[in-house]
């Protein structure tokens, strides 16, 4: 039997968009954003001027990364109210819309690690080094104490995000190489290693989500037949178990910080079990009457959802 | 009961075993980042930080690396720094002989700058010390060999404070006159134009970071005929003055 390709059921039987359009979206809010930036240096059409760390769009709101300014103050600088202001406006708006978001509809680097975690699932590479889910605040905890230590905003010299952010706009090209070895990491080392484990600035934004408003809902977790492809494409697995099991009477929103609602499990889902939904629903439908269809394939058993 | 223990015991040592590799591990990678940070800034020794720029460590500390100056700068003088920066990467720099500081009345560089790291408080923008002039090669600066190129002086935003001409006797032919640029540190921007300017294949003016170039006067020195004529007097009454030696003249 050939191993099953998550989303493959999903787009037989409700078509190609509806099986794809979160994942499609993605794509063009991420481009869209870069092209933004791009369109000042290539077009001379100056809507967003800096880079994901600090900018200024329409010469008039300022836009400022939390973990940047976190860096700056352990560092000991006390910033101007512009950055300040930046960040109020970037906090509150993922108050709103989810956190993590950022990981998913924004930052440059999500592309590249999910086309090792991709590649990985095609080519059927093992899970690799499993790191524990608490290296994220370890990590993030480090790079604060390495910033206070030298007083420098210390991981923006290494920071691939901004780093590929400046490659495109300011023609930095070497700081490429850390965008590759982001991609050699998740390819080779570590399932997701980047992005799930070891960037601080998704831990920041992680922060925030776990406040968030935009939530998904696994609203229709009684139509699940455990075919286990919503666990198999989400970036952060083991956010889905507590919403999607009910573990120990929980509603059905998917709470984790961690989950960057990039939709794909509402793409993927053939029985269409999840859905946007605010923090505060706990509406879950009703079962449905008679499971007519044949349960999904399973050659990649449970196992899968444990991981 | 004891086999309750028993079972857990090992699940527990792996667990904490797992945490301290997973915190040894995080502290290594802060570690390495802590020292690829502390590494002494590689750009170019002529490198110049744009107006009102923190001194250096502050500097890095406060810049976000966001490129708003450059982008500011109508001139195209401004550049960020690559990787190989190292505790510098992706920070605003500008090189004279590539693109000098034209002195923007109302520098936009520093209005754009959000973190502070340039500082809003420079609003004259001849008060500015993105570097000092220097004369970095007296025998190849046209004036020093007694010609008239006088570009560098001339092309000044400050001439006749920043920089002066200033006349001395030219040894060479014993009857000229040696008109030699002088840079005066407090009054020099170091915005680049005289470097830029000259003549020569390679600059004899060139513009250096204020660290470089500008040497301090030891706290605890003093200079007599200066305390001297802040205090208008005699510092030490009463000394007798000796008559002074001169060579005796030979009949
Ligand atoms: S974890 Fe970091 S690199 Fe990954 S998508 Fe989020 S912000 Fe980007
Ligand atoms: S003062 Fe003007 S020319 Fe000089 S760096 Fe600033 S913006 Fe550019
Ligand atoms: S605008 Fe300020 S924070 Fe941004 S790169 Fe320039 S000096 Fe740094
Ligand atoms: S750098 Fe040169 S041109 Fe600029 S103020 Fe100083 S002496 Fe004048």
């Amino acid at each position: 039997m050939t191993a099953r390709i998550p989303g493959r059921a999903a787009w037989a039987e409700h078509g190609f968009w509806s099986a794809h359009r979160y994942l499609i979206l993605r794509r063009l809010s991420q481009l869209g954003v870069l092209a933004l930036f791009l369109a000042g240096p290539l077009l001379g059409v100056w809507i967003v001027k800096g880079t994901l760390a600090a900018s200024l769009t329409l010469e008039v709101m300022p836009l400022t990364d939390p973990f940047v300014v976190a860096q700056t103050l352990v560092a000991r600088h006390w910033p101007e109210m512009t950055t300040f202001t930046g960040l109020g406006i970037v906090v509150a708006f993922y108050l709103v819309f989810g956190g993590r978001s950022y990981c998913a509809w924004v930052c440059p680097i999500n592309p590249v690690t999910d086309l090792a975690a991709w590649l990985r699932r095609r080519l059927g590479v093992e899970k690799g080094w499993a790191m524990r889910r608490e290296t994220r605040w370890l990590v993030a905890l480090a790079v604060l104490t390495a910033a206070a230590a030298t007083g420098t905003v210390a991981f923006e010299l290494i920071n691939p995000i901004t780093l590929l952010y400046r490659a495109a706009l300011f023609g930095t090209f070497a700081g490429l190489v850390v965008v590759v070895a982001v991609f050699a990491f998740d390819l080779v080392v570590a399932r997701d290693g980047w992005c799930g484990h070891l960037c601080p600035v998704g831990t920041a934004y992680g922060l925030i989500g776990k406040a968030t408003l935009l939530r998904v809902s696994a609203r229709g977790r009684e139509r699940c037949d455990d075919c286990l492809d919503c666990f198999a494409v989400c970036p952060e697995p083991h956010v889905i178990a507590p919403a999607l099991r009910a573990r120990a009477g929980g509603g059905p929103v998917i709470m984790s910080g961690d989950c960057t609602v990039c939709g794909r499990c509402i793409d993927v889902c053939p029985e269409r079990v999840f859905g946007l939904a605010h923090r505060f629903d706990t509406r879950v439908d009703a079962a449905a009457p008679s499971p007519a269809r044949p349960a999904a394939g399973q050659s990649e058993p449970a196992a899968l959802e444990k991981a | 009961m004891a086999t309750e223990t028993d079972k857990k015991a090992p699940t527990r040592r792996r667990f904490v075993q797992g945490t301290l590799r997973t915190a040894v591990g995080a502290g290594a990678c802060g570690l390495g980042l802590a020292l690829f940070s502390a590494q002494s800034r590689s750009l170019p020794a002529d490198a110049l930080r744009p107006p009102g720029a923190l001194p250096e460590d502050k500097f890095l500390s406060a810049c976000v690396r966001c490129g708003l100056c450059v982008r500011a700068c109508p001139y195209d003088t401004l550049k960020l720094a690559d990787l190989a920066a190292g505790a510098a990467g992706g920070t605003p720099y500008f090189r004279a002989r590539k693109i000098p500081c034209e002195m923007c009345d109302d520098i936009p560089c520093v209005k754009a700058c959000p973190t502070g790291a340039l500082d809003k408080g420079l609003t004259d923008i001849s008060l500015s010390r993105m570097g000092v002039a220097v004369i970095v090669s007296r025998d190849t600066c046209l004036n020093l060999q007694g010609l008239r190129c006088d570009v560098c002086y001339r092309v000044c935003p400050a001439i006749d404070k920043a920089i002066t001409l200033d006349q001395t006797h030219n040894r060479r032919t014993g009857k000229h006159a040696v008109f030699e640029p002088v840079v005066h540190p407090d009054a020099c921007t170091g915005c680049g134009k005289c470097e830029k300017s000259c003549v020569l294949t390679e600059a004899a003016i060139k513009v250096l970071p204020v660290a470089l170039a500008v040497g301090h006067q030891d706290v605890h020195y003093r200079r007599g005929w200066e305390e001297k004529s802040k205090a208008g007097r005699e510092l030490v009454p009463g000394i007798i003055d000796l008559p002074d030696r001169l060579p005796e003249l030979k009949p």
